[in-house]
């Protein structure tokens, strides 16, 4: 990409370094723990240690002797204010806390209020519960058994523990694609749950102030907006309204999608908050982050994919079993309870597909969505690239042909899938080659082909995956009814500096960096003088926030937008200026000159002073803007990542011994934090490839509900990620910017998975599931007659 | 997340520490390094009513050889054995292990006497100074006692010391010439206990033969064990393929793993039989000279 | 129970239950919120302050322990105004972005550089191992502690100490 602004600007494809780095490096950040407000009181959670319980009483006489405590709040006390009970963002509804039973293991039973949090934790040590334990339902296949314990004995009607069906593409077309295919290869694939578990856990200060009647909630949240209305429609009838409530999400420590949903703690908190007209604090541990709150993947696959015999795919079929947990509070767009997991027919041109899921409750904390994962993409990438994979070894192709062989190709842009998404642009093939180039694809073949003869295990896996991101299309996309645009409201002073707001909200992406080279590239102010802010819901904006990859896509297209409009304005204004026409000017970022005269000019900074001090007659003063930027369509980052494993047979263990990742994001804003995105993306998908997974015993006893268990990668671990780009810019967007936050996660688990089984293919492996520790693999070696 | 309340006690001499050990009893718990303890006490998985911090009591915070033994005191960090050049040139063993416990950041804190006075099965310190044949000195309110590493570990949890003593200092026997082990240590990542782990320290005779074997296994039964059919195959013999192949089956048969989400019984033992193979091919190589 | 501690150079005297954690002590009664809290299990790193010269998870020492020892935090690395090389390593190598396990980060990158002046990739992930990151994926947390390295090798050949 050219650049058509200097270093000094700092526009669009600079490297320039992060506005936001000079806090943090001095341990200056403000993170919601870092708040404290006067007369602060803490909220500390008492948990059930069943999964599934009726609620026989709560004693807080102990609790409340403990000096300190003020309050023990139970579900009865929310009760009288209709508060026990909330919506969720999937129209379903969940429990704040529980009157009658307790539905997963550390489940909010009751809340303690105290002056210090040391006194908190003191008081929920003894908060005395008594419960009477039911039946747990944990496998989501035989909690849809008929017979089967029903768990939302809430929903009057509910007879079962399905939540909803939903299907999509053409069956009979997929059928009959099947009917007739060559070859068919069929596959069972469980992507088991996993947990962002970013570093900073949840937690929020509500603070009703009684004076005012205003609630201000400093909350980890990625999405203010959102969780302002919602708190306006769940508590506007104990009197709050949405004049009244202001939501500040300020330094976030890691969102990656956990920090979406409304969690009891917020909720409890505020009703505290307003019952006693004092600020109260609630942050979680991290066993509680771990346990309870929103978890990601957790889908039962079974995916079918059909071809002809010379190795062209015709169709592909799946059939998924999503467990949701108790509720469906998944945070996806409301038509789409299986989010975008239709993008499954992938980077290939399959003529049909059929894909149906089927929601299941079980005795398991809620969620589904979150992790990194575009709205359950990499559910869908996953399925893919495995089933690709496999058809390609059983028919004896190498994988990186095969897939070049059944790629979109560029011409075929924009191209409707079968699945009716219609994909911006792509170059599929240019990716993968620039990642067999770059690994040195030929020559890791005959490695592994000598290896083998010695009987030593290497793998090479391919991931060539589509994204899906910048929900979206008010036609197709809302949460709970908000459609999902996204905003950026601009305001240029009389010096030529600016403050942009915006309606999403970054969790360490950069957007104070980002948008503002954006603004940089359109307006040619430098990114240094313009002030970025997001997250306080009282100034910014209105957005439906930061997540699924959608900032760039979405607000960076408003930023686009709205710089537009004041250029419009500026235009005109700098005609005044030198008294010519408007349309006599040519703009390049930051000057306004004469056609033909060039030397007759005007900067921004003329035209931004002049908007106050000597604007045309007629025209209104100041030079600000807003757009709420309606994306006309998704956008699709893509790339190619290839992955060299080496099996220890001892032991089991899989080394990534190289990982070449190669990305398209379409036009780069800062490729220096571009790649910064790709090396954590990597990570979160390496992560979950060979190392984390929360499951759960017969009994719905959570394993893998603390860091001694959920093995989060050090960089001992850690590859050394190696990175490159393509640009295959989106035809659509203003800036021609895809997104690329999520790509690395939603692309790296099949990389790796498929080396895995590329290393074992000829022992006669053909799938493994992911998480691939050490004794899946030994057990599958020894199966085979490997060991050492 | 936050400990329950206790009574703080910070004695600046051994009298006075075992003196309150043994008033206290049973209410009390020793606070050195703190890194296996106070996890213990945030969870409230204990909540000792007091604590007695060793930590200003001066003269236990050495790593030194002194007539024939390597003598590790109470206060010795991880990070001293790991900075020790005696330790890293004449055993490795020991050398090995401490490099893979916890993480750097808490090897700064964690003492290697807590390692062994914690009396957790899942430490790497018990197998190694089994495979040394060690021996701890305790100290109590009557004075000091010896006891050989093979009658410390009684239990889960569980050691030879009385509740009025303290672990004061480790002894091992320096290293006769011709001398070698290493650690192996499976983890799931750093920082993890062992999925499994091999202590193995040889002396070769002249002859080329094993004239002792130390093999000792970290986390695969209620205590460390010490592979005693193991050392046996191997002692007097030669030490080829055959014979590790062989010493490495008896130690996994030696193992008593319980299944968690490290791993299964059966992967446990496998993993015994080949890190041991593992740990004495190490042990052996530097034994002749190699590294 | 009285503590007294010298935190970036400055001494402080409170007055605490011995069950207070270090962390608290330095976030909640010193108001230093620099140093972060990240997990229950002692295992994240995002706590790490010196103490005496060592890195150490200050959510698992008690701040009795702390009585009359020096800490740094990453509040102190900063001095009149000119910010350590790590802090420009850690910008000019975009080796952060939440900036939450970032002070961790330091702190044991700077207690290891003293010892370390000039250490392997390898060296620097397995020193850092302690410290967890869920954002950068390490890479450029290892480029920004090699710079800081190369800059503090080249002040100290100038004869520049610090």
């Amino acid at each position: 990409m050219t650049l058509r602004t200097s270093p000094e600007v700092g526009g669009m494809g600079h490297s320039i370094k992060r506005k936001e780095d000079p806090r943090f490096i001095r341990g200056k950040g403000t993170y919601v723990d870092d708040v404290v407000l006067p007369g602060m009181l803490y909220l500390d959670i008492v948990r059930s240690p069943h999964a599934h319980a009726k609620i026989v009483k709560i004693d807080a006489t102990k609790a409340m002797a403990v000096p300190g405590v003020l309050a023990v709040i139970t579900g009865q006390d929310l009760a009288k204010y209709n508060l026990h009970w909330m919506p969720t963002l999937m129209s379903d509804t969940q429990m704040v806390l529980p009157v009658e039973k307790v539905m997963y293991q550390a489940q909010e039973v009751a809340a303690v209020l105290a002056t210090s949090r040391y006194a908190a934790a003191d008081g929920a040590a003894v908060v005395e519960v008594e419960y009477d334990p039911l039946p747990a339902v944990v496998d989501p296949h035989k909690a849809l058994e008929p017979g089967a314990p029903v768990l939302r004995t809430d929903k009057k009607d509910k007879k079962d523990n399905h939540i909803w069906h939903w299907e999509w593409g053409d069956r009979a077309a997929t059928d009959r694609a099947f009917a007739e295919a060559d070859v068919t290869v069929k596959e069972q694939i469980y992507i088991p749950r996993i947990h962002v578990a970013s570093i900073e856990t949840c937690g929020c200060i509500a603070h009703f102030d009684k004076v005012d009647g205003k609630l201000t909630v400093w909350m980890t949240t990625q999405a203010p907006h959102a969780i302002r209305t919602v708190f306006a429609l769940v508590a506007g009838h104990v009197g709050l309204a949405e004049h009244k409530i202001r939501i500040i999400s300020p330094d976030i420590g890691g969102g990656f999608g956990g920090k979406v949903p409304v969690y009891p703690g917020y909720v409890i908190a505020v009703a505290a908050s307003v019952l006693t007209g004092k600020p109260v604090k609630w942050i979680e541990d991290r066993m509680e982050n771990l346990q309870a709150d929103s978890f990601a993947r957790d889908y039962h696959i079974t995916a079918e994919l059909a071809g002809k015999k010379d190795g062209t795919l015709t169709a592909l079929r799946i059939k998924t079993l999503a467990d949701h947990g108790y509720t469906d509070a998944a945070a996806n767009p409301s038509k789409f309870p299986a989010g975008l997991f239709h993008v499954c027919t992938g980077s290939y041109d399959l003529k049909a597909a059929h894909v149906e899921v089927d929601g299941a409750y079980t005795n398991k904390p809620p969620g589904g969505i979150a992790y990194r994962c575009s709205f359950r993409v990499t559910e869908a990438v996953h399925t893919i690239e495995r089933m690709v994979d496999i058809m390609a070894h059983q028919l004896g192709q190498d994988p990186a042909a095969f897939r070049m062989k059944n790629f979109i190709r560029p011409e075929q842009f924009p191209y409707k899938s079968a699945l009716g998404w219609e994909y911006d642009s792509g170059n599929y093939g240019g990716a993968l080659q620039k990642a067999m180039d770059g690994i040195g694809y030929a020559e890791l073949r005959r490695e592994q082909a000598e290896k083998r003869k010695r009987g030593e295990l290497m793998g090479i896996g391919i991931s060539s995956f589509t994204e899906i991101v910048g929900a979206g299309p008010s036609k197709h996309f809302d949460i709970l009814g908000l459609k999902m645009f996204d905003s950026c409201e601009i305001r240029i002073h009389p010096t030529g500096k600016a403050i942009a707001r915006f309606g999403t909200k970054s969790q360490g992406q950069g957007h104070e960096t980002t948008y503002a080279q954006i603004l940089a590239e359109e307006l040619g102010i430098p990114a240094a003088d313009i002030q970025v802010e997001e997250g306080d819901t009282d100034t910014a904006p209105y957005g439906l926030g930061t997540y699924a990859s959608r900032s760039t896509p979405v607000a960076g297209a408003a930023a686009a937008v709205a710089s537009r409009k004041i250029i419009d304005k500026g235009r005109k204004i700098a005609a005044h200026l030198l008294e010519v026409a408007p349309e006599d000017l040519v703009y390049e970022p930051g000057k306004f000159s004469v056609k033909g005269s060039p030397n007759r000019s005007k900067t921004i900074q003329d035209v931004a002073f002049a908007a106050y001090t000597n604007h045309p007659q007629g025209m209104e003063a100041g030079l600000e803007a807003v757009s709420y930027y309606d994306p006309p369509n998704l956008t699709y980052p893509f790339g190619s990542y290839i992955c060299v494993v080496d099996i220890d047979k001892g032991t089991g263990e899989v080394k990534v011994r190289r990982f070449l990742a190669i990305d398209d994001c379409g036009n780069i804003i800062n490729p220096m934090i571009v790649q910064g995105q790709v090396h954590g993306g990597l990570t979160m998908g390496l992560a979950p490839a060979l190392f984390e997974e929360i499951s759960y015993d017969e009994f719905g006893n959570v394993q893998g509900g603390s860091f001694i268990d959920y093995l989060l990668p050090t960089a001992v671990e850690t590859p050394k990620w190696e990175t490159g780009h393509t640009v295959t810019p989106s035809p659509h967007h203003p800036l021609g910017a895809k997104g690329v936050g999520e790509s690395a996660t939603v692309g790296a688990p099949a990389a790796i998975a498929n080396a895995v089984v590329d290393a074992l293919w000829h022992l006669g492996v053909r799938h493994v599931d992911i998480p691939i520790t050490p004794p899946k693999v030994w057990k599958l070696l020894r199966e085979k007659g490997v060991t050492e | 997340m936050i400990p329950a309340g206790f009574e703080y006690h910070a004695p600046t001499s051994l009298g006075e520490a075992t003196g309150l050990l043994a008033r206290l009893g049973e209410d009390a718990k020793v606070l050195s390094g703190g890194q296996s303890l106070i996890p213990l006490l945030k969870l409230r998985l204990a909540s000792p009513r007091h604590l007695v911090d060793i930590n200003r009591i001066p003269g236990l915070a050495y790593v030194k050889e002194a007539d024939g033994t390597l003598r590790i005191g109470a206060l010795a960090r991880e990070v001293d054995l790991d900075e020790s050049a005696v330790v890293r040139d004449r055993y490795p063993l020991i050398a090995d292990a401490t490099r893979v416990i916890a993480d750097p950041i808490v090897r700064n804190l964690a003492t290697v006497a807590g390692n062994l006075a914690h009396g957790d099965p899942a430490n790497d310190h018990p197998a190694v100074m089994l495979a040394l044949d060690a021996e701890v000195t305790a100290t109590g309110p009557a004075g000091e006692r010896r006891i050989p590493i093979s009658a410390f570990f009684t239990g889960p949890f569980e050691t030879a010391l009385r509740p009025d003593e303290l672990l004061t200092e480790i002894r091992v026997p320096a290293p006769a010439p011709r001398s070698g082990g290493a650690y192996v240590k499976l983890e799931r990542k750093v920082g993890d206990f062992a999925t499994a782990a091999v202590a193995a320290q040889v002396t070769l005779a002249t002859d080329g033969t094993c004239a002792t074997v130390g093999i000792a296994l970290t986390n695969v039964g209620l205590t460390p064990i010490k592979a005693t059919q193991a050392e046996a195959a191997l002692r007097g013999k030669r030490p080829d393929e055959a014979t590790i192949k062989q010493a490495a089956q008896l130690a996994a048969d030696a193992a008593q793993p319980d299944a968690d989400l490290r791993g299964s019984v059966e992967y446990k033992k496998d993993m015994v039989r080949v890190l041991t193979a593992r740990a004495l091919r190490k042990a052996i190589e530097r034994a002749g000279g190699g590294r | 129970m009285r503590v007294q501690v010298t935190i970036n150079g400055e001494k402080h005297e409170a007055d605490v239950e011995p069950r207070l954690l270090l962390v608290h002590l330095i976030r909640e009664v010193l108001r230093l919120t620099g140093t972060h809290i990240g997990c229950d299990t002692t295992h994240c790193g995002a706590c790490t302050v010196i103490l005496d010269g060592r890195p150490v998870k200050s959510c698992t020492v008690f701040a009795v322990q702390a009585h009359e020892r020096e800490i740094m935090t990453v509040e102190g690395l900063e001095q009149n105004g000119a910010l350590h090389p790590l802090q420009e390593g850690f910008m000019a190598e975009h080796g952060l972005q939440c900036g939450y396990c970032t002070p961790g980060m330091l702190m044991t990158s700077h207690a290891f550089l003293a010892k370390h002046p000039a250490p392997s990739e390898d060296e620097i992930r397995h020193a850092i191992s302690g410290n967890l990151c869920r954002c950068t994926g390490y890479v450029n947390i290892v480029k920004a502690v090699q710079h800081a390295a190369a800059k503090l090798r080249e002040t100290a050949g100038a004869g520049g100490a610090r």
